[in-house]
């Protein structure tokens, strides 16, 4: 079980009030995860990574166990203690803009 | 009965403004999407509790929504903008290629006689066709394809498609405009196109009469002469009477001819208005005073109209699809401000009044007279 918080806006748009439980197939990544997390909630789809390139939105950050993640490769492993569910993926929307 | 319905989308909501026919006493409801830009909203011809919104933040991307009830309720829709084939690239603002990249919905437009049929003008520039309701949308990619393509270089707001005009006598063709490439034309339901900019003199383009490159800003015309169409450019107000073949200039007397919206009279096709902006650099009226500028010589010769508008200290912005107008027997006439404002004139422009006063910067506004 994947824990993942998602920013304001997107918990609206999912009308979720808490953190989101998600089963990921096989390794937990960036890929994987989002990718569960589009297949649950598909109005999400498009607005953490762009759905042609694939690629993290550039104000999209993604955090766990205290880093930044966001530059990690999209297929690389989550920590362990996200895979497990002691902590969760926090998906951030980044500090810019007014 | 009947009334009209004020679609205005701001940078952090959507806001939906009611009123009956006096246009005097309105309800407020919204933000809708709050703290999301909402670009555009717009109501089906053939269906006024059809409305599509376009839902957009540069951190979370683009949504498409769409009301079946006259905007109290909404649901998603497709947002999944892909270009046809091989995107290419246009030009950068350094005149190096820039591959096409999709940023977001300026413009919905709904078909006049279909609900589920909408196009929609995007940013970099294109236009999709949607005809299930927004759940999918295709590329008209004869328009990108148009052998000028891989020259259109963007505006300072960004090279977007931000009008769309249909013709009401012949549903194969359709105008739209793209800063800063110009005007273009199909008369085929949008498999070819053809530059429609004859006419046109931009100074800031290295050839001033280019077939493109032209900043046009705005399209506008009656329903009932779909060959006379209006444009405000960057600079210049113009005319065409050939449905785009050719334009002339008709400016004329307007203090200054740089702005974004111009909108014509529901039942005089030769009254139109427009909102003089000081110039390209200083996005605000002439010596503060917000007036709008109404000719009814279909250009040429303008008066200034400025009963109820602020005089004094008045430094907004009209954008250009912030002004609409309804069909009501005594034409009202609507625009919103990047203050926030949005007046309403119940009398063809004569008088005017605040509608609302404090909503986020308004990027849009449209109006459903409802039966």
């Amino acid at each position: 079980m994947i824990r993942v918080v998602l920013p304001a806006h997107l918990r609206e748009l999912a009308h979720l009030d808490r953190e989101v439980e998600l089963d990921v197939v096989g390794q937990a990544t960036q890929r994987s995860v989002i990718d569960a997390l589009e297949a649950s909630y598909p109005v999400l789809t498009g607005t953490i990574r762009d759905p042609v390139s694939q690629r993290r939105r550039a104000f999209v950050r993604f955090f766990a166990c205290e880093e930044d993640l966001s530059h990690a490769a999209p297929d690389a492993p989550l920590p362990d203690a996200v895979a497990t569910g002691a902590e969760p993926l926090f998906v951030v929307g980044a500090m810019a803009g007014g | 009965m009947g009334g009209v319905r004020v679609l205005v989308g701001t940078r952090k909501g959507a806001f939906v403004l009611s009123s009956d026919t006096k246009r005097e006493s309105w309800e407020i409801a919204g933000p809708h999407f709050a703290g999301w830009e909402i670009y555009h909203m717009k109501g089906s011809p053939a269906d006024p509790n059809r409305i599509y919104a376009s839902q957009s933040t540069s951190w979370f991307g683009q949504l498409v929504q769409r009301s079946d009830d006259g905007g109290a309720t909404w649901r998603p829709v497709g947002n999944d903008f892909r270009y046809e084939g091989v995107p290419g690239t246009h030009q950068w603002y350094d005149g190096t290629p820039h591959p096409w990249e999709f940023a977001r919905v300026w413009h919905l437009e709904p078909a006049l006689s279909d609900p589920d049929t909408v196009l929609a003008g995007v940013e970099d520039a294109a236009l999709f066709r949607s005809t299930d309701g927004g759940l999918s949308w295709h590329e008209l990619a004869g328009l990108r394809g148009h052998g000028s393509g891989s020259a259109w270089q963007p505006g300072a707001g960004g090279m977007c498609l931000h009008t769309i005009v249909l013709d009401p006598s012949d549903p194969d063709r359709v105008f739209v405009a793209i800063s800063a490439a110009g005007v273009f034309r199909t008369d085929d339901g949008g498999e070819t196109w053809r530059p429609m900019n004859r006419g046109l003199r931009s100074e800031g383009i290295p050839d001033s009469q280019a077939e493109v490159g032209h900043c046009v800003h705005r399209l506008a015309r009656h329903p009932s002469r779909p060959q006379v169409l209006y444009m405000q450019k960057h600079w210049d107000v113009m005319r065409s009477d050939d449905a785009g073949e050719s334009w002339v200039e008709v400016s004329g007397d307007l203090p200054t001819d740089f702005g974004f919206a111009i909108e014509v009279h529901a039942h005089e096709p030769e009254t139109v208005y427009v909102v003089p902006i000081k110039s390209d650099s200083e996005h605000f009226p002439l010596e503060g005073k917000l007036r709008v500028y109404r000719s009814q010589a279909g250009g040429n010769e303008w008066e200034p109209l400025s009963k109820g508008l602020p005089q004094a200290n008045c430094y907004v912005n009209v954008l250009r699809d912030a002004m609409a107008v309804d069909s009501l027997e005594s034409c009202g006439v609507y625009f919103g401000t990047t203050g926030g404002q949005v007046y309403v004139s119940a009398d063809s422009g004569d008088s005017w009044a605040p509608i609302v006063r404090d909503l986020p910067s308004v990027l849009s506004v449209e109006v459903q007279t409802l039966p």
